[in-house]
């Protein structure tokens, strides 16, 4: 198992409530012809933290991507904090308001400063007034620790560094919703342990989030619900220590083999 | 086992090496043209084959430039000062045709008593781009506006201009220099409104003109608050009609009666009259602002998904790229007349500024679209998971990466643009290059004379273009943030 994750996890705040944050049902979607996601059903509730995990090309992150609406589901209904997502465009530009995204090669935009690409949204998109939206920032580049690369160009910092500055961009939205698409897989070894302390100090402040990651050490310390998919359905989900422990499937069985097996 | 005992003596540094100076011979000069001159047997006969060449050129031709005359008033004149100065086979360029006629190559017939407009209004053209071109660099600006403020005004002095102009342009040109040390996007309002006064001044006639072609997009602005509660398209539509509706209907009148209640006009130049450098400069610097913006809005609609707006798009540049510019000239100067109504002149200049912008904007729509798919997918993603409506990521995140991507692109193509002003010769306007030296030479005292104008006109066109060119390096060096 991953030695990331050994420090103390405070579990005071990792409360899940019963409001419901995502609610999705029957949901299909083709590529072409193409069957990516098939009768998918996920409700997840308010400060769930939930790791999706499975073989490449299993729909994982299409699945994420349709929370946000980067990809557009054919049939079935997804519900995020009480507004469908259907074709129009006012329902679409809520949502992603509300719900934050972490890209698995950053996307900083690098044209701007790290404060700038943290900023822009808020003032842009919330009509936060520019102090009030850099002093915002200001924080949460605290938070991710690295306040001192404010002034500096996306360019100028090394991977884990860029990936914390994505994570402070999409909370200064103050989403009430975070998806990681495999967050970790670009970053070399000794980088990937920052960026994941910087998700389990979100985790432990309560945020529903949603991560799509190969980190079953971080999937075990921090998830309250591990799900497994494969061929673009979900296989097998449970708590995390059955669903490493005991589980279920032999597909999940094989999986699992194969990526703690060494 | 060896005697190092490699394998038994674990081995730890405890001082690291300082970093030295590389050897003599891996720098400066000597290597430079050990690298670049000498570095094969190949290269070292390459370079003495090159400077043979130079020197072969500077041989054939520096008897020429060395016999140079300045000061005659024909080319027999010329003619006879070389033979008597340097002998009966001497040969020897004229330049006394730039010193005697200089006036026709930058002012074309513009009356010679108010060369002093064009003058200023370029020395203004100066302030106004300042705080587009150079709105990053304090410096740079000190530089230009000092430069344009010391040549526009003596200019102006030596043109005879009144004092009530010299006045007006002492004022701007302070005011600029002094915005620009406080806020250089304090300047930006007379960048707008420099087109407009730009054409009063070259043109001339009654100032009411461009003040009421400003009334039409105000009135629309109302028209557009009043409206905009009930529906946002109806109110862009009805802004878009009022301006057009004002513009076409009432501005005329209103501009006459205007102007026989209160005169504000100044001394009116016909079209016609343009000529030289003055008329390559206006159709350049018009088409090069309008093709910009619409090179930007054709390549964004090629790459939407609205098949209507894609289509319109996608027929319009290849129609304009596959027709010759000198077919677009035609248009402009034979055929628009026999679709306008009877009886509407519409200038001629005016008509040459449209089909240029068009031409020049479809080629600036295929680089910048270039720019649009060099941008990584993710950019577009981050900017909508960001919730950013299309309008602010096109503007905030994509066209300054884009742009940014495509400044060698757009650049040549203005420069291929302002290159290409000089085919307004075909519509019988005075182009510096060819109309204007054959106006020159039909005067019987530079009958045959060719290459001296040419070497004036082409050395002028060089240094703008030039300058171009650098300034796009500048710009690319300025806007250079991935240090990967």
């Amino acid at each position: 198992m991953s030695e990331q994750t050994t420090r103390q996890i405070d579990r005071s705040q990792m409360t899940v409530s019963d409001e419901i944050a995502i609610d999705i049902r029957n949901m299909n979607k083709w590529f072409g012809s193409f069957h990516v996601l098939r009768d998918i059903d996920l409700t997840v509730h308010r400060g769930e933290r939930i790791v999706i995990a499975g073989p490449s090309g299993s729909g994982k992150s299409t699945l994420i991507r349709c929370i946000n609406r980067l990809e557009e589901h054919q049939a079935g209904h997804i519900v995020i904090d009480g507004v469908e997502l259907t074709s129009d465009i006012k329902n679409i530009d809520k949502v992603r308001s509300e719900v934050g995204m972490v890209f698995q090669h950053f996307n900083l935009f690098p044209h701007l400063t790290v404060l700038e690409n943290c900023t822009l949204a808020p003032i842009w998109v919330r009509k936060v007034p520019r102090k009030q939206a850099e002093a915002t920032a200001m924080r949460f580049l605290e938070k991710v620790k690295i306040p001192e690369q404010a002034d500096k160009y996306p360019g100028q910092l090394s991977g884990g560094q860029q990936q914390r500055v994505a994570i402070a961009r999409s909370l200064c939205m103050q989403p009430k919703i975070m998806l990681f698409d495999e967050p970790t897989s670009a970053l070399d070894p000794e980088m990937i342990k920052e960026v994941l302390d910087t998700m389990i100090a979100l985790a432990e402040e309560g945020m529903t989030m949603i991560c799509v990651t190969h980190e079953m050490g971080f999937a075990q310390a921090v998830a309250n619900r591990v799900i497994f998919m494969d061929q673009g359905q979900i296989v097998e989900q449970n708590n995390p220590t059955d669903f490493f422990n005991n589980p279920k499937s032999e597909r999940t069985k094989l999986f699992l083999s194969q990526i703690l097996g060494h | 086992m060896s005697d190092t005992h490699a394998q038994t003596v674990p081995f730890v540094r405890d001082t690291m090496l300082p970093s030295a100076a590389p050897p003599i011979r891996e720098s400066g000069a000597v290597r430079w043209m050990r690298e670049n001159l000498f570095s094969g047997p190949v290269n070292t006969i390459l370079t003495l084959l090159g400077l043979l060449i130079v020197w072969f050129l500077i041989a054939t031709f520096w008897d020429w430039f060395a016999h140079s005359v300045w000061n005659a008033s024909s080319l027999n004149e010329c003619r006879e000062i070389i033979t008597a100065t340097w002998g009966d086979t001497a040969r020897g360029a004229c330049f006394a045709v730039i010193r005697e006629r200089w006036n026709q190559y930058l002012f074309g017939f513009y009356p010679r008593e108010l060369y002093w407009r064009p003058t200023m209004t370029f020395g203004l053209l100066m302030v106004a781009l300042a705080p587009v071109l150079f709105s990053a660099s304090l410096t740079i600006r000190r530089v230009v506006l000092a430069i344009t403020a010391v040549v526009t005004l003596w200019a102006m002095v030596v043109l005879g201009a009144p004092v009530v102009w010299l006045a007006f342009a002492v004022l701007v040109l302070a005011g600029g220099g002094y915005l620009s040390e406080r806020n250089i996007t304090w300047l930006l309002p007379f960048s707008a409104l420099y087109p407009l006064l730009g054409v009063w001044l070259l043109w001339g006639g009654s100032l009411w003109g461009p003040i009421f072609v400003l009334v039409g997009p105000a009135l629309g602005w109302v028209a557009w608050r009043l409206l905009s509660r009930v529906s946002g398209l109806l109110a862009t539509v009805a802004a878009i009609l009022v301006t057009l509706v004002f513009w076409m209907v009432l501005a005329g009148d209103a501009t006459g009666d205007a102007e026989r209640m209160l005169s504000l006009s100044i001394e009116s130049v016909r079209s016609d009259r343009f000529g030289g450098f003055l008329l390559s400069l206006t159709i350049g610097v018009a088409g090069i602002a309008l093709s910009l913006p619409l090179g930007i809005v054709l390549a964004l609609a090629r790459q939407s998904d609205m098949f209507l707006i894609k289509s319109l798009s996608v027929i319009f540049i290849e129609f304009i790229r596959g027709v010759p510019l000198i077919t677009l000239l035609f248009v402009a100067s034979l055929l628009l007349n026999y679709f306008l109504p009877p009886g509407t002149s519409f200038d001629i200049i005016l008509r040459v500024i449209i089909m240029v912008t068009i031409f020049a904007a479809a080629y600036m729509a295929e680089v910048i679209r270039g720019g649009l798919a060099a941008l990584p997918k993710g950019q577009y993603e981050a900017a909508d998971a960001l919730g950013l409506d299309y309008w602010k990521a096109q503007r905030l995140i994509v066209l300054p990466q884009a742009l940014k991507i495509s400044i060698p692109g757009i650049v040549s193509t203005f420069i291929g643009m302002f290159k290409d002003t000089t085919l307004v010769t075909f519509v019988g306007l005075y182009d510096p290059l060819k109309s204007m030296s054959d106006a020159v030479r039909a005067n019987i005292e530079w009958k045959g004379i060719y290459w001296e104008p040419f070497i004036f006109v082409g050395g002028i066109f060089f240094l703008i273009c030039f300058g171009m060119s650098r300034y796009s390096m500048y710009l690319e060096r300025r806007l250079q943030r991935d240090h990967r």
